[in-house]
């Protein structure tokens, strides 16, 4: 295997929750919790669960948008985590995020220009003005983008076009690495191709290295080549897509397949246990997906599964996997 | 004669000095205790199906032609004082949302006896047994204490099966769900669509099931229906729709969806995007991104027979592969 783009050791994520000024407890919310996941240059590698999972936490701790309490991120060998911010220019310029809501995401009173103008003017102040005109163009061909677009602004276009936008604003300083977080969830069935087959088609022009988060699992199948199921802040099982539909070795990437709706139907003919998330402040000892596991022993009530390596290379954290 | 029987509706909005039309001609019949999807993408009118049903279309908007007969009974001549004991009572609605839709501070109990009251004569006593009994059937655990909670001491999914226990209170005949799940997480999206499922089978409930989600259609309902910018452009049966579908806009969503690709492959694309109302083309809304549009399809608006509305739909072999 040759060295990882992008790796995490031991990743820690805890948020101090508001109290009363009185009070003595200090509850907090771990939304990560020691998450090590190293991914390969070329790799579109997917990260799955439910919302409040901690996989936006974790794209975003990569991104360094947000400050991890503890543990390492390394990017392309460098620790980057602690990086004072002028070191840290130059890899913003090769790591950088397309978010969800493209209506949200793109400054409604700055036209298509201006907004791919800004990183490469930000993160690359030595190109000229003609320089970044070139640029500009350059990824709007690349993106499937009219240049027609440039002095337009974001509410004169659709969803599907917005997002190719915030997608060329990802690619205009050449990055290596894109961390994509549900990228197609806010579009429209027959625009969710569209943007799949752009990206799909931009990997492979551009050999880049995507962190893709998502909950839906058949945009995984298609796309992804490892696969991180998470749930409350920690990863139950590690494969390679082929694996996780194959053969899911952890109950809880079971319970995310079955819960797929398939053109054959059959999926919910049977009623099925109201089922949460538990509080993730006060997180319950053992497996943290033992309350809602139809295998569960005590065993897994008291004493947390780790993360192991099965035969065949997938990692699962669960008493039972084999 | 069916239970539900919409003809030939159109709603208009004022744009200027003119009308645009949200819904350009829908047809739509409901036999009791059938599940019916509505399926398209944002804009093509299924929700605003769904509130001219109810009556529910906002100023300025109105229901300018068509009839929608529940019963034999045309809905668009009833007064607003009539319309509300069908509304809420013989048709019932769960909407996206729940944390919309449940009022932040009045308890569940409070609600659920509300809606009660405006279409029963019922003592408290009534109200509260039914009440859980109703609670208890979502499967919600410990329902009686519940009634005291206050929709945010829920969580999203518990939310929705509030809603949907307050959707059968009064034993509804038709309930009309829209997007039901789309706010909410595919393992709780699952048990909902199971919940209503079995809550339609066992009281014999006919459901109007909107979603943008095929494989969902798929899962709960026995028709579906089509619609593209305010029309309805294929309907027939679930499984034939999904097995053969004749209208190409139907094929290219069908084979846009990520599993009928191979691992990798390029995903089937259509061309660009639903135009909005105020810019429809002429002839059929879909020549333009169409691959076998002909001159005929830019002239005439193609009428809905046989179950598609298509001038060169594909034939039988063809959509089966």
């Amino acid at each position: 295997m040759t060295d990882p783009i992008v790796e995490t050791r031991g990743l820690e994520m805890r948020f101090p929750l508001p109290t009363h000024f009185l009070s003595r407890e200090k509850p907090v919310l771990h939304a990560l919790n020691t998450v090590d996941v190293a991914i390969q240059p070329g790799e579109s590698f997917c990260v799955v669960g439910e919302s409040g999972c901690g996989k936006t936490t974790l794209g975003r701790a990569i991104m360094g948008l947000l400050d991890p309490s503890a543990g390492e991120i390394h990017f392309n060998g460098q620790r980057i985590d602690t990086m004072d911010d002028a070191a840290r220019k130059p890899v913003r310029r090769d790591m950088q995020m397309v978010f969800q809501n493209p209506y949200a995401s793109l400054n409604p009173r700055r036209n298509v220009f201006e907004t791919l103008a800004e990183p490469i003017r930000h993160l690359m102040p030595e190109k000229s003005a003609a320089d970044v005109r070139a640029q500009v163009e350059a990824v709007l061909d690349a993106t499937g983008c009219d240049q027609s677009w440039q002095r337009k602004l974001p509410h004169e276009f659709s969803g599907g076009q917005r997002q190719r936008i915030a997608i060329a604003r990802a690619l205009v300083t050449n990055p290596a690495f894109i961390v994509a977080d549900e990228p197609i969830s806010a579009l429209d069935v027959s625009i969710q191709a569209q943007i799949l087959n752009l990206m799909t088609d931009l990997q492979a022009d551009r050999g880049l290295t995507y962190l893709f988060i998502t909950h839906d699992l058949s945009v995984v199948e298609h796309f992804g080549t490892r696969v991180a199921v998470m749930y409350l802040g920690r990863i139950m099982e590690l494969a390679t897509a082929e694996e996780i539909f194959a053969a899911p070795r952890h109950p809880y990437t079971q319970l995310l397949l079955d819960a797929i709706p398939k053109l054959e139907g059959g999926s919910f003919d049977n009623p099925r246990e109201p089922g949460e998330l538990p509080d993730p402040v006060n997180m319950p000892p053992g497996c943290p997906f033992a309350p809602r596991c139809h295998m569960a022993q005590s065993r897994c009530r008291s004493e947390r599964p780790e993360l192991r390596e099965l035969p065949g290379g997938t990692r699962a954290a669960c008493h039972f996997a084999e | 004669m069916a239970m539900l029987d919409v003809s030939d509706l159109h709603v208009a909005f004022p744009r200027g000095k003119s009308e645009v039309e949200a819904l350009r001609g829908v047809n739509l019949t409901l036999e009791k205790g059938e599940r019916l999807g509505v399926v398209g993408e944002s804009g093509a009118g299924k929700s605003m199906l769904a509130f001219a049903i109810l009556n529910l279309i906002a100023e300025p908007g109105r229901v300018s032609q068509g009839r929608i007969e529940f019963h034999g009974e045309n809905l668009l001549d009833l007064s607003e004082r009539d319309i509300r004991g069908i509304r809420g009572n013989r048709i019932s609605m769960i909407f996206q949302d729940p944390m919309v839709t449940l009022n932040p501070v009045l308890t569940i109990g409070t609600q659920m006896v509300e809606t009660l009251k405006a279409h029963r004569r019922i003592t408290d006593a009534q109200a509260h047994r039914l009440c859980v009994e109703k609670l208890k059937q979502v499967a919600i655990p410990s329902a009686e204490s519940r009634l005291d909670a206050y929709p945010h001491e829920l969580s999203g999914g518990l939310r929705q099966r509030v809603v949907i226990a307050i959707a059968l209170l009064t034993d509804p005949e038709v309930i009309i769900a829209d997007e039901p799940t789309t706010a909410l997480d595919v393992t709780i999206q699952a048990e909902i669509m199971a919940l209503i499922l079995k809550l339609c089978r066992d009281n014999d409930v006919a459901l109007i099931l909107i979603t943008h989600d095929l494989g969902v259609v798929a899962e709960v309902t026995e028709r579906i229906m089509i619609m593209y910018a305010g029309l309805c452009v294929e309907t027939g049966s679930t499984r034939g729709i999904i097995r053969a579908p004749r209208h190409p806009y139907t094929a290219g969503l069908l084979k846009a969806l990520p599993q009928f690709a191979g691992r990798g492959a390029r995903l089937y694309q259509i061309p660009g995007s639903m135009p909005p109302i105020t810019a429809l083309p002429t002839g059929c809304a879909y020549h333009p991104r169409c691959d076998r549009a002909t001159a005929e399809c830019r002239s005439r608006i193609p009428p809905l027979e046989h179950g598609h509305a298509c001038f060169h739909p594909l034939d039988q072999t063809e959509a089966a592969s």
